[in-house]
């Protein structure tokens, strides 16, 4: 509460009558989060307990490949989730300390835009087709602010300025479809922050986009998280979009954190074998024509997840105690946790 | 060019105080903007305003009471007197015809406005929110899809027939009723479907992450990227019930004389279809301009709405 950020943002939201504040700059706090998804082949259980918190002018990279949990978690804490066929058997997200799930749906809404926030995967799709962008984004502060056309497009303009948008003014009346994909995840980005929430989930923002792009727009996302103090949760698949952004990793798989640790020292010297594997799978420049590496088998059903340790089908180093024993997040160094049975023998390789 | 002077004006007035030129930017204003360019628009509007005016005052275009019958002159090809010619019991085919565009155009715009109000309002409802509220409206809008429309039109006007002495409004009303009545299933299963592909799109999503009212992801999201179809079948489904009326007409059931409608007159010029065919071609005429009228209206503002078009 020293800073002048922290300052500006504090008369920020009391200026727009925010009712919540931040304890110890503890912002989000999710805790034994579970979702299954009810249908008519089974239950599908996407996530089973998973604990983590975020302060402000943090960054939590949440990383896992396909069908781990990691969109599941974002969209039950932005409270997005189709239900049914989803339900949220246990667990709590509170943000300043409220639980967002007890929550009334009209109270739940309007937290969703000043207070958390949301970046999607496909700005093609993530924009509404048949309106000019500055529309969309003068929208936020018509519908939250209750402001003017006029006004509302000229922060429009603004915003648009601030998320490196040439020729703003301009293009503020253009269709999603005249701009490039960096261009509309820049727009989409200004959407997200419109009303300066204090946590913003980026939901794998740089997968449609080609690579030079995609540092941008990361850039972009990191600079607008330190001017504002944001707390951003970064969802993504691609080791190398989080490593230069992160401060704190957890890794997914299956529904559950399987590895937590500072983003230093998890590339350094991971703890799990299933980070190990994606580590070990990335193409590397310098070594030409060897076999890429990969993660033998596939993730696991979400119907059927294996007993025991959710990995031990394709993990190297699975004994008999992983296909029984399921293996609880424990630390294992100062600052770093893996859910793994044999987590001192990864870690020292 | 006056009109190019004008927007340009518009713009630096607004300039200074900074985008408020900006300010009727929005998807309505685009489309009209888009419309007013298009001749087909143009030509679909004058026509549609004619037909309406014609439906409104008939008294403007003709002065010849379209129920004397001049029993002598039956079956009189067009002439300078008659333009149109005279039909078989010596009514004056102009007049009859110009008359006909108020039950015609009455009964298409109407029972159109109600299906659409009512199919949409379902459609979205069933689409948007799914679960029981999707079956049950599913449900009832496969019961309507057993009886076809006209079966449907039969059924309730002989159920139900007009005598003499019903009052015009109320032969109309009971045709537009049943026609709306088994016409907004159509339209409302195709805003299901339409709503249901929408509804998954990211921009759904994200209006929800970003905090908008479910009202308003309807209006402002779901709705303008859903009704296209919607427009487009509802013009070529108002020709269909102007042509289910003159069916009807023609069965005797739907409007009955001394009501004139283009059905009425279409029916009646059958018997003489082989020796005098312009007792057929007038009303027909008419009823084909009409119907093609509303479907360039309704083309032209599909794509108006959409901004890939531009």
């Amino acid at each position: 509460m020293t800073t002048t950020e922290t300052t500006s943002r504090r008369r920020a939201k009391t200026a727009t009558g925010s009712e919540y504040h931040p304890q110890d700059g503890l912002l989000l706090e999710v805790e034994d989060l579970h979702v299954e998804f009810h249908t008519a082949d089974g239950i599908a259980k996407a996530i089973n307990g998973v604990d983590f918190s975020l302060n402000q002018g943090e960054t939590l990279a949440i990383l896992g490949e396909s069908g781990s949990g990691k969109s599941v978690t974002a969209q039950a804490i932005m409270g997005i989730l189709d239900m049914p066929p989803a339900v949220i058997p246990k667990g709590q997200i509170r943000y300043c300390g409220q639980d967002l799930l007890t929550m009334p749906a009209e109270q739940r809404r309007k937290t969703r835009g000043p207070e958390i926030s949301m970046v999607f995967q496909d700005a093609l799709s993530s924009l509404n087709p048949v309106f000019p962008v500055g529309w969309q984004i003068a929208e936020m502060f018509r519908i939250h602010r209750g402001m003017n056309r006029s006004d509302s497009l000229e922060r429009a303009v603004k915003l648009m300025q601030r998320v490196q948008i040439p020729a703003a003014k301009e293009r503020v009346k253009a269709y999603p479809h005249q701009f490039s994909g960096g261009m509309r995840q820049r727009i989409m980005i200004a959407m997200a922050i419109a009303l300066d929430p204090a946590v913003l989930i980026a939901d794998e923002p740089t997968t449609a986009l080609d690579v030079t792009v995609q540092a941008q727009i990361m850039a972009l996302l990191q600079e607008l998280q330190e001017e504002r103090q944001m707390g951003l949760i970064l969802i993504t698949h691609d080791l190398g979009v989080v490593a230069d952004v992160a401060d704190k990793i957890a890794v997914m798989y299956a529904g559950r954190i399987v590895e937590r640790a500072d983003v230093y020292d998890l590339y350094r010297q991971p703890a799990h074998p299933y980070t190990k594997g994606l580590l070990e799978s990335i193409p590397r420049l310098d070594q030409k024509g060897q076999q890429l590496a990969a993660i033998g088998g596939l993730p696991p059903n979400l119907m059927h997840i294996p007993q025991g340790c959710a990995f031990n089908p394709r993990c190297k180093f699975a004994q008999d105690v992983c296909r029984e024993d399921r293996p609880t997040l424990q630390l294992v160094a100062p600052g770093r946790e893996s859910a793994c049975h044999f987590a001192e023998e990864v870690l020292n390789g | 060019m006056t009109e190019a002077s004008t927007i340009a004006v518009g713009a630096e007035a607004g300039a200074p105080t900074g985008g408020q030129a900006d300010e009727g930017r929005s998807l309505a204003s685009d489309a009209w903007r888009q419309l007013k360019r298009n001749p087909i628009f143009w030509v679909s509007v004058t026509l549609i305003v004619l037909f309406i005016v014609m439906a409104a005052v008939p008294q403007l275009f003709t002065n010849v009471d379209p129920n004397a019958a001049v029993l002598k002159q039956a079956r009189e090809r067009p002439n300078a007197n008659a333009w149109f010619g005279r039909d078989i019991q010596g009514y004056d085919i102009y007049a009859r015809t110009i008359y006909g565009a108020r039950a015609s155009i009455l009964v298409g715009v109407l029972t159109t406005l109600v299906t659409v109000v009512i199919g949409v309002t379902m459609g979205v409802l069933a689409g948007y929110y799914g679960g029981w509220l999707d079956s049950l409206v599913s449900r009832i809008t496969d019961m309507f899809f057993a009886i076809p429309l006209l079966l449907g039109g039969i059924l309730f006007m002989s159920t139900f027939p007009n005598d003499e002495n019903s009052r015009y409004l109320v032969v109309v009303g009971k045709v537009v009723l049943v026609m709306a009545v088994f016409g907004w299933p159509s339209i409302a299963r195709l805003m299901r479907s339409s709503v249901l592909q929408v509804k998954p799109n990211d921009y759904v999503q994200a209006a929800r992450a970003l905090g908008a009212s479910p009202w308003r992801i309807i209006r402002s999201h779901v709705m303008p990227n859903a009704l296209a179809p919607v427009i487009v079948v509802s013009t070529i489904n108002l020709g269909v019930f102007i042509t289910v009326e003159a069916t009807l007409s023609f069965l005797g059931i739907g409007l009955t004389p001394p009501a004139v409608s283009w059905g009425v007159a279409i029916s009646d010029a059958l018997v003489a279809l082989r020796t005098t065919p312009h007792i057929l071609l007038f009303p027909s005429l008419f009823l084909s301009l009409a119907v093609l009228a509303f479907i360039m209206l309704g083309d032209a503002v599909r794509d108006a709405f959409d901004p890939k078009s531009r």
